[in-house]
């Protein structure tokens, strides 16, 4: 184009900030290349007659959803055993958080009470921690697919999954909770020779619960959302169904348990905000 | 003699345990009962979980673990499969903010001013909650069917999940700004594009990136696993060494896994450091 034949512009009205604009928008482009490269960015391929049709097909497929007495009857079972193995999961995990907690949190230390913490102790908190890191950062679907192989298809895997997972996540925060709070009533109970768990339940205990409890209830709910996600590596629950309903392009089934899903996330949402609200 | 305040208060007896009138007290039953519903209905094998046959079994397994393998050629793979899962990632991310604004901006979400309508309110939120509700590996395994096995169900999965994320929480971060230099504008007679670029915008804008680069940290996390169903990344490697017994090289991509999972952890507690001082 002619440069010459474009109406000179007002010099006040002029983007001060335009070449530094455009470079940074021509290097963002740059950068975005490769990426979309690495992950094989195609998405016209989404629009290809071949997968249109197949797509179309199965979309189709999602009216009706499908409502057999028979089928409503296992996507109910299916759904009780997601909660289950959601609130199983969690009540193990407390099981490894809270002996957990006790051993970590620093407010417990009698040595830390005066001045610097044994070189013992903060070892042993120091493991634990990192241990409990570990535990949280493998996700819990590759917990599921290990657990798989040891224990066979079934809700059992998913149990143990969410139980480690959560476990580790639920010890470390519950530490911090606890390690956050004032530490006055707790100090004086231990400097005044009472045991470790007595200052726990006299001391920390009626200071943190609201925050503990509703911590936990926040994770509980999560839970049931990631035990979902697990079945699809065959931990059993909803996902398992949805799992195999998509491999059969069974759209009908697919749309009822998406359905279904969403509803059962939106219970357990209102459900853990009333619970926070009550007990907290 | 009777006005006479007692000696010593008088000695109250705690509040009793359970309280037909006290609604922390039923749900705390409740929750009690749900707790053993669900170990009575699962028929669990923890017990056998913990026998010794079951502990010898697992000792064998994770013996079969090591040693992992470092050979040169599969650790290319591995490092390839990490880029890929970084690249799903950030593209996820970029798209889902760009969709996310859309969504929030064009079909306002948000309600941008007090006499604004915003007909368009209600459903869009409904379509982000819709969006939001259904986890990533749900979404990759839908979009298999039409993308096909590769990081591209992956990347578009991610991309749907936090669309729902982030437009949810642009639209409240729009919402919730000072609507003055808008309402200013607007008073002169600009029109909606130009508030919402030279107003709205300035305001928000280091909240929404914010709010994208804590989901990219999700999200980093998420593309990880979401292979195991096809998607693409690392995922896809370990399920498929896994599924095959190739011990040595899911070893290898567990500890890869671990490893992504723990620098991101580690960076972004340094950024927030950095940052908060």
């Amino acid at each position: 184009m002619n440069v010459a034949a474009l109406p000179p512009v007002d010099p006040r009205l002029r983007d001060p900030a335009l070449w530094p604009r455009l470079a940074w928008a021509s290097a963002a482009l740059v950068l975005l290349w490769p990426l979309a490269v690495a992950c094989e960015f195609r998405p016209w391929l989404l629009f290809e007659a071949e997968n249109l049709r197949v797509t179309g097909r199965f979309l189709a497929d999602f009216l009706p959803p499908a409502l057999g007495a028979e089928f409503l009857w296992m996507v109910a079972r299916e759904t009780w055993r997601t909660v289950a193995i959601a609130t199983a999961g969690i009540t193990l995990a407390l099981l490894i958080a809270l002996p957990a907690t006790l051993l970590t949190a620093r407010v417990l230390s009698v040595s830390a009470l005066s001045g610097r913490m044994a070189r013992g102790p903060f070892l042993l908190r120091q493991a634990l921690r990192w241990s409990l890191i570990l535990l949280r950062s493998v996700p819990e679907l590759v917990w599921a697919l290990v657990f798989v192989r040891v224990v066979g298809l079934g809700p059992t895997a998913g149990v143990l999954a969410i139980a480690l997972t959560y476990g580790g996540m639920l010890g470390k925060v519950y530490s911090e909770i606890l390690d956050s709070g004032e530490p006055h009533a707790t100090e004086t109970l231990l400097r005044n020779g009472s045991g470790r768990l007595q200052a726990f339940f006299y001391g920390l205990l009626p200071q943190n619960a609201g925050e503990l409890t509703s911590y936990t209830v926040y994770r509980w709910e999560c839970a049931i959302r990631s035990s979902v996600v697990l079945g699809f590596v065959g931990a059993g629950g909803l996902g398992q169904q949805l799992d195999s309903s998509m491999k059969m392009f069974s759209g009908g089934e697919v749309a009822t348990m998406l359905g279904v899903f969403v509803g059962l996330v939106a219970l357990a949402d209102r459900v853990s905000a009333a619970l926070r609200r009550v007990l907290a | 003699m009777r006005d006479q305040p007692a000696a010593n208060p008088p000695y109250k007896l705690p509040p009793p345990l359970f309280d037909a009138r006290c609604r922390a007290c039923w749900m705390v039953a409740g929750l009690l009962l749900l707790v053993l519903a669900s170990f009575w209905s699962l028929d669990l094998q923890v017990a056998a979980f913990f026998s010794g046959e079951s502990a010898r079994s697992m000792g064998r397994f994770l013996a079969e673990f090591f040693p992992p393998d470092l050979s040169e050629p599969f650790l290319a793979k591995v490092g390839v499969a990490t880029l890929e899962t970084l690249a799903m990632s950030a593209l996820g991310t970029l798209l889902a903010a760009l969709a996310g604004l859309a969504l929030a901006l064009a079909l306002p979400a948000s309600r941008l001013h007090d006499g604004d309508r915003a007909l368009a309110r209600a459903p869009t939120r409904l379509l982000l909650n819709a969006l939001r509700a259904i986890p990533e590996l749900v979404w990759a395994a839908l979009l298999l069917i039409s993308a096909g096995l590769g990081p591209l169900a992956g990347t578009l999965a991610l991309a749907l999940h936090t669309t729902g994320v982030l437009g949810r929480l642009f639209a409240e971060a729009i919402e919730n700004a000072p609507s003055g230099p808008g309402d200013a504008l607007r008073a002169q007679g600009v029109g909606l594009l130009k508030v919402t670029a030279y107003a709205t915008l300035p305001q928000v804008l280091p909240q929404l990136v914010s709010y994208s680069l804590y989901r990219w940290e999700n999200n980093i996390r998420a593309a990880a696993v979401l292979g195991v169903v096809g998607a693409g990344g690392l995922g896809q490697l370990l399920a498929f060494h896994m599924g095959l017994f190739h011990m040595h090289k899911t070893a290898t991509l567990l500890a890869a896994m671990l490893l992504l999972v723990a620098l991101v952890d580690a960076l972004s507690y340094a950024s927030r450091r950095w940052l908060m001082r």
